[in-house]
């Protein structure tokens, strides 16, 4: 499904500020596979995941995703394939239109865009229908402007955006990280929902060891540019944040200090 | 009095245009686009050169709206591909304008007077001038508006739009975003040759100068429309476009009643500007103010 071949990216190559963010790193996801990436900060778990979605082009290594190789597609080529839900809510939406106007560029990912009309009366029933999904209440309030919604319901949506056209991979990028821990749960409650139920593949990084081990099917740790841990199913059920502190501590060498890895 | 504000009304409705063109790249791409200056111009100069040919004012202006199109491509190539800053790209296409404008002219004006216009048709039909660019003014605006608030709901318009509210989004919903800012920036210059065609034909001659401010006096008019008259939905904020473009030469035609020498007009301009930009700031320090004062209490 997706087959990373030895990425290597480094930022500001060739001058003082040069810095190794990831290196050599290889790994296949199988289809259906739901991925927890975990990693302190300055890991490279983000730069990882934006290599993939074509933010940045790679030094070194190649990206395949389904037999196609992406390496050095554009980002908004690459987005036909990918779905992608960032950090920051509001990173994810146009805020100065509506919810239904959102929708509809979502819609549209990977399609031609023409003069036909933005939006058709048949596909509100449609965003409807998965706006209850979320359980918000947006599904009354199509035409609202999304900069008025909370951080929240903004992720939520996204969230949908991201899925409303199936995609091949689904990238989350610490996409709870920005919200309360309430509403962090919400939305990681319903992307797990939304996962289960289409099947997708996912790959969603993470700060939180509580929330890695918790959901998916498999974990993987970075630690200083490279994947240190790969834990998968029957292995990865049975886990616990203690056993992931002290494998981590086998596996690098080093005490895990960073204490916003072990909060919750 | 009449006459001044009818005079006023008149040119400002050929000024909706150029505002109209200025609320696409500053509002709807968050671009503050500089070729404006020189392609209000190029619109006036294909437009002069081709009356006094002899070809029909209509035609004329057709041809001054492609020679838009071909200043917003550029301005969109240097910042996209390119990936010079906006301003700056504004600024090289703007420079370089001038030369092109002047080549068009073969000098640096030409007089529209004893040749058929747009405005012809109307005056023969008994109108004064004024009230003939009144209403060729007032129909074009209105067709534009029509036209552009089509435009701007079918799939490509709202690709444009997600551009400039969230350009990373728009890629990530698959948008060529350097393609949508390109074909954004090709209608905003196109509209404002239009106007510059229609303001060339209205004073009777295209001058090599005429473009100095056109950016400032484009923004000022979309900041007075937005005070003024809202902007709740796309077509409101369309009319209230044209309604600030009126507003601003409403304004200035009462400063210079009121006697103001016509030679300070651009600094008063500029200035307005600045504090209209400026009022956020202001706004933000007042209510600091007032809750620091009540604390004080």
């Amino acid at each position: 499904m997706l087959d990373v071949k030895k990425v290597t990216k480094i930022f500001n190559p060739r001058t003082v500020n040069e810095k190794i963010a990831i290196y050599n790193i290889t790994f296949k996801l199988q289809k259906g596979d739901f991925v927890t990436l975990i990693g302190g900060n300055g890991s490279g778990k983000s730069t990882l995941l934006n290599c993939i979605a074509g933010v940045y082009p790679v030094n070194a290594g190649s990206v395949i995703i389904d037999g196609m190789d992406i390496t050095n597609l554009a980002e908004y080529k690459r987005s036909v394939v990918l779905g992608r839900v960032f950090q920051d809510p509001i990173m994810g939406t146009a805020a100065n239109m509506g919810i239904e106007e959102n929708l509809a560029l979502a819609l549209r990912r990977g399609q031609r865009r023409g003069l036909s009309w933005g939006i058709s009366n048949k596909e509100r029933e449609l965003y409807k229908e998965q706006l209850r999904i979320l359980s918000l209440g947006l599904e009354n309030r199509l035409g609202t402007k999304v900069g008025l919604l909370s951080g929240g319901q903004r992720q939520a949506l996204t969230l949908l955006m991201a899925t409303l056209k199936k995609p091949k991979l689904l990238l989350l990028d610490e996409h709870t990280a920005a919200l309360d821990p309430k509403t962090a749960q919400n939305v990681l409650r319903l992307s797990d929902k939304i996962i289960k139920e289409n099947n997708l593949t996912t790959l969603m990084v993470t700060h939180n060891m509580r929330d890695a081990i918790k959901y998916g099917n498999r974990l993987l740790m970075m630690h200083e540019g490279q994947i240190i841990l790969d834990i998968q199913d029957d292995e990865k059920r049975k886990l616990t944040v203690e056993d992931l502190l002290i494998r981590f501590g086998d596996v690098s060498g080093e005490e895990l200090a960073d204490n916003e890895m072990l909060l919750s | 009095m009449l006459q001044i504000l009818s005079g006023a009304l008149s040119l400002g409705l050929l000024w909706a245009i150029v505002t109209i063109g200025v609320y696409l790249t500053y509002r709807i791409l968050s671009i503050a686009d500089l070729t404006v200056e020189g392609s209000i111009v190029t619109g006036a100069a294909i437009a002069a050169v081709a009356i006094t040919r002899g070809i029909n004012p209509y035609l004329a202006i057709g041809l001054a709206f492609l020679g838009g199109l071909v200043a917003g491509l550029i301005t969109g190539l240097l910042h996209t591909k390119l990936k010079i800053p906006s301003l700056l790209a504004g600024i090289l296409t703007l420079i370089g304008l001038y030369s092109i404008n002047l080549r068009i002219m073969g000098r640096a004006n030409i007089s529209l007077l004893r040749v058929n216009t747009v405005y012809t048709f109307f005056e023969n039909l008994g109108l004064d001038h004024t009230m003939s660019v009144i209403v060729i003014g007032l129909t074009f605006v209105l067709s534009l508006t029509g036209i552009l608030y089509w435009f701007f709901g079918t799939e490509i318009g709202c690709a444009i739009r997600a551009t400039g509210d969230n350009p990373q989004m728009a890629r990530a919903q698959g948008i060529n975003t350097n393609n949508t800012i390109i074909l954004g920036l090709m209608i905003s210059n196109g509209l404002v040759s239009i106007g510059g065609a229609l303001i060339a034909q209205s004073q009777s001659f295209a001058d090599i100068q005429m473009g100095i401010g056109a950016i400032v006096i484009g923004l000022a008019s979309v900041i007075i429309g937005e005070v003024l008259f809202g902007k709740r939905n796309f077509y409101s904020r369309l009319i209230s476009l044209m309604l600030g473009a009126i507003t601003y030469r409403v304004i200035i035609a009462l400063v210079l009643k009121l006697g103001m020498p016509a030679n300070d007009l651009k600094l008063f301009t500029a200035i307005t500007v600045a504090i209209a930009l400026s009022l956020p700031v202001f706004r933000s320090y007042f209510i600091t103010l007032k809750k620091s004062l009540k604390k004080g209490e």
